[in-house]
């Protein structure tokens, strides 16, 4: 590192933007979105700015130690949503250690973790207030 | 140019890359595009227990926009070498 120089990249070595995700095409992913959703599908296509298109996609939630996974079929996502794609290691899937469940149930699992989670913001909203006094 | 150029000469470190949702992981610095999109192996999530979706993930792309830092190994930071690229860049620029 410290013999190198920093020169900018000639003209041909530069990759044109396009290329990132080829070597992920076909490839079954997780992809992780910016409202927090999980999708896993295989890539078909992308473009410089990460739209993918993902076949076979669906939405898996993850509650604690239960999950469910939605179907959701073809699927076009806009680049700009998304936060990252991993590849999943096909020998640790499905996910060991947790319980598949029904689409119903894991959405009542998320409603009562999101109110678990408001009762503990509001505990300490309190107890931060005592701090203060 | 500079930083895609600089994280050209880091592939292959291991560096920690903290996205913007707060999720932070370690991994092998596999290539980096002009977008400075991330492509790690090897990964390790650092709160692994929060994010479980990540467990049977190894190797992952990060998408440039959605970074908020990246941790660098303390010795591969040459100061000199990038005062010098920077002020290069600032003058040609």
């Amino acid at each position: 590192m410290d013999d190198q120089v920093l020169l900018p990249p000639n003209i041909e070595e530069i990759p044109p933007p396009g290329l990132a995700l080829v070597e992920e095409l076909d490839k079954l992913l997780l992809v992780q979105l910016r409202d927090g959703r999980k999708i896993i599908g295989t890539l078909r296509s992308f473009d410089q700015f990460a739209n993918l298109v993902l076949q076979g996609a669906k939405e898996r939630i993850i509650v604690g130690s239960q999950y469910a996974e939605i179907p959701l079929g073809l699927h076009v996502v806009r680049g700009e949503n998304v936060v990252l794609l991993g590849e999943l290691d096909l020998a640790r899937e499905p996910p060991a250690g947790l319980e598949l469940v029904s689409e119903a149930a894991i959405k009542q699992a998320q409603r009562a973790e999101r109110e678990a989670d408001k009762m503990k913001g509001t505990l300490r909203a309190r107890f931060d207030f005592l701090d203060d006094v | 140019m500079l930083f895609y150029s600089y994280f050209k000469t880091l592939v292959g470190k291991e560096v920690t890359v903290e996205l913007k949702n707060d999720l932070a992981i370690t991994g092998t610095l596999h290539s980096v595009d002009q977008y400075l999109n991330i492509k790690l192996n090897n990964i390790r999530v650092v709160n692994e227990q929060k994010y479980p979706h990540m467990l049977s993930v190894r190797a992952c792309f990060v998408r440039g926009s959605v970074v908020r830092f990246i941790l660098l190994p303390p010795g591969s930071v040459d100061v000199e070498l990038l005062h010098d690229a920077t002020r290069r860049e600032a003058r040609g620029g």
